[in-house]
């Protein structure tokens, strides 16, 4: 028997008459899908269309296509289901994945549409007038006290009533991603990128390599089930501190960073042996409660000389009734993570089939809060596939106060959404360990183009703030009223607070 | 405006000195007017804390860094003691409750009654000694790496999923001074995913109170060469007899792999 009958994905076509024979393909190509004997000659299977070698090609004479191979029609046993069945039955294993979900689900925020002002009220130009975009990350106050500042104005008395928040130029954040997932060079890149945009990186649950330090007024440290990396100086670094407790890639379910992955800088830097598995497991075994979460949330401030401390989980079913226990147990922000979030590696069954989408979450949770009178009592951060400055806008609008990017940023890097952040061989040098693959980040490089990414978007929101006619993105914060709905059913609407498009 | 928190006053906490010795008396203080007592303490250079009628005041020593600082306990410490802790010693006269040594650097936990449930979660270097029992899924996911290798012994007996996700470090149990006698020394679950690090339990375990992931022997000579310096230290801080602990063989329990879920998976 054949050893697979799983026939190639892709087809490499290389037009030899162009062909240099120069050998480019095979040295950038992180799957080994080339073997060279005179010229190149690809191995079909391997090929994940990363086209790391199309863009390096001197000759252009590379070209991926899908694999033609006709399979009997069955909408029911797509080609997909019956490949990932002969996966299985080959290797009893559970199919494990990575970036963020495929699937053809409603993508919401394509269903939104955003208000401009016309004649009545007129809109803004940003180029000429001042829009703000600056963002307060953390907990406001109820009420402030204030007293007379003796010149005839007013300050804030002290112990006034404001906790201490993260002053953001522009409301996006880099999502966590942590060291081992992604490369160093990937990490500094982000938190180079964080420091020029005034905004923040997140390190994910993998510790913080010191060659990060100059960075850390810039970074969110995260503390998550498997405590890696966790120390007091860590906590003592970081900006603020963030309690993972899901994922919208995979709800529910821990994490393995497996064995390969952990190098000797992996290692230390998670304070883990080289090469052993590092499982971060389901749960936190500290946090069985509202109440427990509670304890942790102030031993990190306890530890941390009362720093923010925000929540991440994954947006689920009941997520408006958890979000209110986290307000409650004393987090400065809640971190919501729709199903469509990315991963570096995760079981395609939860990551297909388990959680709900963002721009629900976002509608639920702000309800919900403003509902018990404690929106005030913590930010919203919004993540789980911010595409573009429009999403940004919408998430905004629907009552986050910050979002994160992670795909988008891993994209401004070279990434091309190939979805094998899994198998460690990434040939764009992102999340792979290889040296001979993480140097093709130049972190100087990568800074740059995040940092242009995150420039373009902030450009663009201020246009669609200068056109709604507000001139600060407060004035947009969960002002459903300047969002309407296309192709949307009524109880959709209903949950998300906005009404159909004509009405 | 003094407000009362669960019980507990938000006032700063009645502080005199004994000698080198800073004291507070805990007797009704919310925990963060008595951690701020405490770091205040520290840094206007206090070595020696003692604190008093403590009465179940959460994160005592939590975060604090200084090596030769030494926190002496009379009462009951709360939750989360000596969490995320790099380098103190604190010792306490009584009982502790749940989360001793979370996420734990280094430093040194000496309780002296019994303590409550995730003890050493997380820990990654350090020693905690308890007297006593201990509660539910004690010494969960330890870790070790380089010199750094967290060491718990327990006098007592402990509950279900002792060294649960266990990935380095020394987990030691005696069965000895136990207020449960007729129950069995742990419960169910004990190691279950465990993938580094070692526990000794004196006398026997049950195969059913072990995780699938472990193997199981009589610890040899060479086993208890390493566990005796630990054992003397162990009995040397709480002023129990070391013959009368090494009167019972040990059992070894350590993971089959280190890479539990090596083969779990298909990539697509």
């Amino acid at each position: 028997m054949p050893a697979t009958f799983i026939q190639p994905e892709f087809r490499v076509k290389i037009d030899y008459d162009k062909c240099h024979k120069c050998g480019r393909c095979v040295q950038q190509c992180g799957w080994g899908v080339y073997d060279f004997n005179e010229r190149p000659i690809p191995h079909d299977e391997k090929c994940r269309a990363c086209h790391r070698c199309v863009t390096f090609c001197p000759a252009r004479c590379i070209t991926i296509e899908r694999n033609p191979l006709a399979y009997r029609d069955n909408e029911n046993w797509s080609a997909p289901l019956r490949k990932a069945v002969w996966k299985q039955a080959e290797t009893g294993g559970v199919l494990l994945t990575s970036m963020g979900n495929p699937q053809p689900y409603p993508r919401i925020f394509d269903h939104l549409l955003l208000d401009a002002c016309q004649v009545t009220n007129p809109s803004i130009d940003p180029l000429r007038e001042p829009m703000e975009l600056r963002t307060y990350l953390g907990r406001k106050p109820d009420a402030v006290t204030v007293e007379p500042d003796g010149q005839g104005g007013f300050r804030l008395a002290e112990g006034g009533g404001v906790s201490r928040n993260i002053e953001l130029a522009t409301p996006i954040i880099f999502s966590p991603m942590s060291y081992g997932s992604v490369s160093l060079n990937v990490h500094k890149s982000l938190a180079m990128a964080a420091e020029r945009c005034g905004i923040l990186m997140n390190t994910g649950e993998g510790g913080l390599h010191e060659d990060l330090y100059p960075y850390q007024d810039h970074v969110i440290v995260q503390v998550a089930s498997g405590r890696f990396g966790v120390g007091p100086e860590y906590l003592q670094r970081g900006a603020a501190i963030e309690i993972k407790i899901g994922q919208g890639a995979k709800p529910g379910i821990g994490g393995h960073l497996p064995g390969e992955k952990i190098n000797k800088e992996v290692s230390s830097t998670r304070m883990i042996p080289q090469g052993t598995d590092a499982i971060s497991p389901a749960p936190h075994h500290d946090i069985y409660s509202i109440e427990d979460l509670r304890q942790l949330i102030y031993a990190l401030k306890e530890a941390s000389g009362y720093k923010p401390v925000g929540v991440k989980i994954a947006a689920v079913h009941n997520v408006g009734a958890i979000a209110s226990g986290i307000v409650r147990a004393g987090a400065d922000y809640v971190y919501l993570d729709g199903f469509r979030g990315g991963t570096g590696a995760a079981p395609a069954v939860i990551r297909d089939h388990v959680g709900i989408p963002i721009e629900i979450a976002i509608a639920v949770v702000d309800q919900r809060l403003r509902d018990e009178g404690i929106r005030n009592q913590a930010s919203i951060v919004a993540a789980g596939s911010i595409r573009s400055s429009a999403d940004v806008a919408k998430a905004i609008a629907l009552g986050a106060d910050v979002v994160a990017i992670g795909t988008a940023a891993l994209v401004a890097l070279g990434c091309h959404v190939c979805q094998s952040c899994h198998t460690g061989s990434c040939s764009w040098g992102i999340t792979t360990q290889k040296p001979e693959l993480t140097r093709r980040i130049d972190p100087e490089w990568g800074a740059e183009r995040v940092s242009n990414l995150v420039h373009a978007w902030s450009h663009e929101l201020q246009e669609i703030l200068g056109a709604l006619g507000v001139n600060a993105i407060e004035s947009l914060r969960g002002s459903r009223e300047r969002l309407r709905s296309i192709g949307l059913d009524e109880q959709t609407n209903r949950i998300l607070g906005v009404k159909p498009a004509g009405m | 405006m003094q407000q009362v928190i669960e019980g507990y006053r938000q006032v700063a906490p009645a502080m005199r000195a004994e000698g080198d010795t800073v004291v507070l008396d805990a007797n009704g203080v919310y925990y963060q007017q008595l951690n701020e007592a405490i770091r205040s303490a520290v840094s206007a250079g206090a070595r020696n804390i003692r604190i008093e009628n403590a009465n179940g005041q959460r994160y005592i020593g939590a975060g604090l860094r200084a090596r030769d600082l030494r926190i002496e306990v009379h009462g009951t410490a709360g939750n989360d003691l000596a969490s995320f802790m790099d380098g103190p010693t604190v010792e306490v006269f009584g009982n502790a409750q749940d989360g001793v040594g979370n996420t734990m650097a280094s430093g040194k936990v000496v309780v002296h009654g019994d303590a409550g449930d995730v003890l050493g979660y997380g820990m990654r270097g350090g020693r905690v000694y308890v007297r006593g029992d201990v509660g539910y899924r004690v010494g969960i996911h330890m870790k070790a790496y380089e010199s750094l290798v967290p060491v718990v012994v327990c006098g007592g007996k402990a509950r279900d999923f002792f060294g649960e996700y266990m990935a380095g470090g020394v987990l030691v149990l005696l069965g000895m001074n136990t207020q449960f006698p007729g129950d069995p020394i742990a419960g169910s679950f004990l190691g279950t995913g465990m993938h580094g690090g070692v526990i000794y339990v004196r006398g026997d375990v049950e195969p059913w109170q072990c995780g699938k992931e472990v193997g199981v022997a009589e610890a040899s000579d060479a086993d208890m060469a390493e566990l005796r310096p630990i054992l003397e230290d162990y009995c040397a801080a709480l002023g129990l007899d070391l013959d009368e602990v090494l009167a019972q063989p040990f059992t070894r329990i350590v993971p089959v792999s280190h890479r539990p879920y090596g083969k779990l998976y298909a990539y697509l």
